[in-house]
């Protein structure tokens, strides 16, 4: 994802020049059909009419769209109204991942500033021990953060036994236990780019500015910070483009209030709506607000490359 | 190192780190440790036992639980395989096959399941079957984990190879090596810890994976995810909480395993 296919050029050679096109054959067609295909056909899918229990009629259709975006009353005569229902959710769920963005960034910052600033050979060990958490079960450690918040859970039971609070603090099932749980899913995405983007920085840009009179903190924002910036966007695309499509932590920290598109989703085609093209619509919505991101993104650091 | 005036380090700082490092492994040693509770209750602490790890393999519900490890296990092994081989193939064209016009394509395409939401793969991927009639089943969830595994596999194959300079199978074919033999002698040999280390990360992507397993599976069959999600659904019960332990620890020793490899690799 980010760097990680930056063309080195220097190992590159002809060797197996002949031979290309069958070694990328199985690629191409393995993720031609099983990743692009696909959305292809989620497209046209999105432009279908439903059936009621599940799947589509072939004929086209905005109606997917058109429910997305207006009410047009219960039999469908009235004048077009914006519809908020949809678009406050993803409105809901844009704010939900931000925050775990932004409390993701206020913890793993300083973890990275720390693990980049400890002796060379003790690095490799301090990264490793910040993204073992990520190569556990996703869905295990959604159920964890659950059982630690719940009101009988060790979390408040500790509180209380501290005299912190007097009754538990009912924290699953609101938006609070949520962002936590994002937080919690995608901390160790905030921390390794960070981490590589302040590894490569030139502490003697931080002496130059002390030696300046410059405070450490004045350092640290207007030197530093600027200087990792690219590291600093990679952490926070990588936390908020999986939260913003997350299904789990609404799913099981949120309950039936706190819906995200995830769960929207989902239910158009697991759940009881059972309505394909408009949770095909949803999706193509979803993808390309993050394509959009990626886009923004990817110019951002060029730019910042050049 | 500690000079007084040390520009690098930040007061708190420290502190920020191990507040981290604690959320990240409270939740789950609190998991752990109460997947030895002696008690049927999740919330009050009875003393140790080993009780709910002897349910999870004899209790009633233990076949059920088999039947999707066994499902996992094997989607797993299969998709890692094919992940590590068609990523490796991949790799060999990008950096080995001079330049060629469908070289950034290629690296996008490959990349592809990295940038597309899950939930998005998951619709499109149901959508996709559906309309080819391909019925839902284990071969499904297969075929959509080989997808998702590329990208994971190509990343540690393809950084090993960027780290072999190719004077090694020139040597071997100023030799007369063939093509052929400098690929299968020279050029596999040394991509080796790359290749395992991909598989085990495609390994655990896939054993991880719920989303998009839980839209293509068909009805009745379950793997391990799904069979834990369904569970969790009426309520946490002990037994859950030792099969999580289980795979948890699955988990970590892979991921040890892989890093093992990596850090022997660079030092010799």
């Amino acid at each position: 994802m980010a760097g990680g296919a930056a063309p080195g050029g220097s190992v590159q050679s002809e060797t197996y020049r002949e031979a290309r096109l069958w070694l990328l054959l199985p690629a191409w067609v393995t993720l031609g059909l099983l990743t692009l295909a696909p959305l292809m056909i989620m497209l046209v899918y999105s432009f279908l009419t439903k059936e009621f229990r599940g799947g589509v009629i072939w004929e086209f259709s905005l109606g997917a769209y058109d429910q997305f975006f207006f009410d047009r009353g219960l039999f469908g005569d009235d004048a077009p109204k914006i519809e908020w229902t949809y678009i406050g959710i993803f409105w809901r769920s844009i704010w939900q991942a931000g925050v775990a963005t932004i409390l993701s960034l206020l913890i793993g910052f300083p973890t990275a500033y720390f693990i980049a600033t400890r002796p060379q050979r003790q690095r490799a060990l301090w990264v490793f021990l910040v993204t073992i958490p990520y190569w556990v079960n996703l869905l295990i450690r959604t159920v964890s953060m659950k059982f630690l918040l719940r009101d009988e859970g060790p979390l408040n039971d500790g509180l209380m036994a501290l005299g912190v609070i007097s009754e538990p603090l009912g924290i699953v099932n609101t938006n609070l236990a949520v962002q936590l749980g994002l937080f919690y899913s995608y901390l160790p995405f905030m921390v390794l780019p960070i981490y590589a983007a302040v590894e490569r920085y030139n502490f003697a840009l931080s002496e130059a500015a002390a030696d300046l009179y410059a405070p450490r903190w004045t350092v640290l924002r207007r030197v530093l910070l600027p200087a990792v910036k690219p590291g600093i966007v990679a952490g926070c695309i990588l936390v908020f483009v999986p939260s913003l499509g997350s299904f789990l932590a609404p799913d099981l920290l949120g309950g039936a209030k706190n819906f995200m598109i995830g769960s929207l989703i989902e239910e158009q085609f697991k759940g009881n709506a059972g309505n394909w093209p408009f949770g095909a619509a949803a999706s193509m919505i979803l993808l390309s607000m993050v394509l959009i991101l990626l886009i923004f993104s990817a110019r951002q650091s060029q730019k910042g490359g050049a | 190192m500690a000079k007084p005036h040390d520009l690098r380090r930040y007061p708190g700082f420290l502190a920020i780190t191990i507040l981290c490092l604690v959320i990240l492994y409270a939740p789950l040693m609190v998991v752990a440790v109460y997947s030895f509770n002696a008690s049927a209750s999740i919330t009050i602490w009875e003393g140790f036992s080993l009780r709910w790890y002897a349910d999870v393999f004899t209790g009633p519900e233990s076949a059920k639980y088999r039947d999707a490890a066994w499902n996992s296990f094997i989607i797993a092994i299969t998709a890692a395989t094919s992940a590590s081989i068609i990523a490796t193939l991949a790799a060999t064209a990008v950096l080995r096959s001079g330049k060629f016009r469908l070289r950034t394509v290629s690296i996008g395409l490959i990349s592809l399941p990295l940038m597309v939401p899950e939930i998005v793969t998951a619709v499109a991927t149901l959508i996709f079957f559906n309309a080819l009639a391909f019925e839902r089943g284990i071969l499904t969830i297969l075929l959509a984990h080989i997808a998702f595994c590329i990208p994971f596999a190509y990343m540690p194959i393809s950084a090993r190879m960027q780290g072999i300079e190719a004077s090694y199978e020139q040597a071997a074919m100023d030799l007369y090596a063939t093509k052929r033999m400098a690929f299968t002698r020279i050029l596999m040999p040394l991509m080796m810890p790359g290749i395992v280390s991909g598989f085990i990360l495609a390994f655990i992507i896939s054993l991880d994976d719920f989303i998009i397993t839980n839209f293509v599976k068909g009805a009745g069959v379950e793997t391990l995810p799904t069979a834990i999600f369904g569970a969790v659904k009426q309520g946490i019960k002990p037994n859950i909480m030792a099969i999580s332990t289980l795979l948890l620890l699955v988990s970590i020793v892979m991921v040890a395993l892989s890093w093992l490899i990596g850090r022997k690799d660079q030092k010799t």
